[in-house]
């Protein structure tokens, strides 16, 4: 299959960047590791009039502890976060959801700011950066992972706004993703996500809703020292998840309650 | 409006001018007649059209043509060397690691990455590091042999692996 024509550039700077997105409009995209992208763009479910490539710029690819803060550049690739030796020391949750995106090639190639920008429902990096509370950095500003992710695909970001780091806190507490799929390479059907930290729970959902969702429910019963099978029942409060060719809503629903339930206890195990 | 692009594949040089919607698979197939390279399910999930992009496994028809800029590929047709079938290649065949052999060339990228990244590797690890690659013949159980089988003979004899190091684009 053929992708739709379009206009390539290649941005040798944020700035340059910008420029050019501004200068393209709003039916242009940026091209990061392109395995979200371009698999639409062959099936012409997107058809962006012109690409920007931001693979040449360079410094957008670190990983780093700053001010105790763990800082993943927006072209960090999935494989070099996964093999990351401060991501495994300072946020191995990170590092355990990294080696779980696709597969070998796609983990090559795909990147934290593409994975991020382009908010699938079914990413799991935002799940992540919503119960973490990570701050998403722009070339214009700095943006919560609470208030970045808006809608199916739809994030803050402005069209000539570009990420370029995700700073997280860091944590090395119990943690555990627990990716629910048919094949190894598969988008979640279902994931949860829990980490201790400062003392309580975090626990966040992929793909039941159109944004990542915080398990609140869960947190405040297993402060209340609920036992994680009695807490993991509220993981599908309040959830109103689409149903999709490979699981139905209820589904998707009993799968947040187990899931959860396995993620807590199997973090608790280690 | 086309673009200039040129790459380093299997040790030779070329240059083309191509539209930028242009898939790399097709490039390579299309342009240089590297037809061992193939395009089976087109969605970014077979692994047939794994190449090496700097050494690196990567999906081709999930990257354009004019990202492969200045880059160094190589394909299954730069495996052998000599007349003589690179060790993983023998050992797919040795093993009977196939049967129609459509998504051989992709597998034997995949594990000449994976080869380059875990010189030895236990069954699990080559599962997981095969994991972007489907056989519809279902033949996982005699790849996973070949690709032990050519860590193996690889390991035993160091002159092969540069060649997969030299492969690897280095």
């Amino acid at each position: 299959m053929i992708p739709a024509a379009f206009e390539y550039s290649r941005a040798s700077s944020v700035d340059e960047a910008s420029k050019l997105l501004g200068k393209y409009g709003e039916d242009a995209k940026v091209l990061a590791g392109g395995h979200s992208l371009i698999p639409l763009m062959r099936l012409r479910l997107a058809q962006p009039t012109a690409l920007v490539d931001i693979n040449g710029i360079k410094d957008l690819d670190h990983i780093k502890e700053s001010g105790g803060k763990l800082h993943v550049g927006a072209l960090a690739r999935h494989v070099s976060i996964q093999n990351s030796a401060v991501v495994q020391e300072k946020l191995p949750l990170l590092a355990e959801v990294a080696g779980e995106v696709g597969d070998n090639q796609v983990r090559n190639m795909g990147t934290m700011g593409g994975v991020i920008a382009h908010a699938d429902a079914a990413g799991d990096y935002p799940t992540l950066a919503l119960i973490l509370d990570a701050d998403i950095v722009t070339n214009q500003r700095t943006i919560k992972a609470n208030d970045f992710f808006k809608d199916l695909f739809t994030t803050a970001l402005g069209p000539d706004e570009i990420v370029t780091e995700v700073v997280f806190p860091v944590a090395d507490g119990p943690h555990k993703y627990v990716k629910f799929r048919r094949r190894l390479f598969d988008w979640a059907i279902v994931g949860v996500a829990a980490q201790k930290m400062n003392g309580g729970w975090r626990v966040g959902l992929t793909n039941v809703g159109p944004t990542p969702v915080r398990a609140t429910a869960v947190e405040e019963a297993l402060h209340k020292g609920a036992k994680p099978e009695e807490a993991a029942e509220h993981a599908s409060d309040g959830l109103d998840p689409a149903g999709d060719l490979r699981a139905s809503p209820e589904y998707k629903k009993h799968l947040a309650r187990v899931l959860t339930k396995r993620a807590i206890q199997q973090a608790e195990g280690q | 409006m086309k673009l200039k692009v040129a790459t380093t594949v299997n040790g030779r040089k070329h240059e083309h001018e191509v539209e930028p919607r242009l898939l790399l698979v097709h490039h390579l197939r299309d342009n240089l007649g590297l037809t061992g390279t193939h395009v089976g399910c087109d969605t970014s999930q077979c692994g047939a059209c794994t190449i090496l992009v700097d050494g690196q496994a990567v999906k081709s028809c999930t990257m354009f043509a004019v990202q492969a800029e200045g880059r160094n590929l190589t394909t299954i047709e730069g495996m052998a060397k000599d007349g003589e079938l690179h060790p993983i290649q023998q050992a797919f065949w040795d093993e009977h690691g196939l049967q129609c052999g459509y998504c051989t060339p992709g597998f034997i990228m995949a594990a000449a990455y994976l080869l380059s990244t875990n010189p030895n590797p236990t069954d699990d690890e080559i599962r997981k590091g095969l994991e972007g690659n489907l056989c519809r013949c279902t033949g996982y159980v005699n790849i996973v042999k070949a690709v032990k089988s050519a860590a193996q003979t690889m390991s035993s004899a160091p002159a092969k692996k540069t060649t997969v190091t030299a492969a690897g684009g280095n």
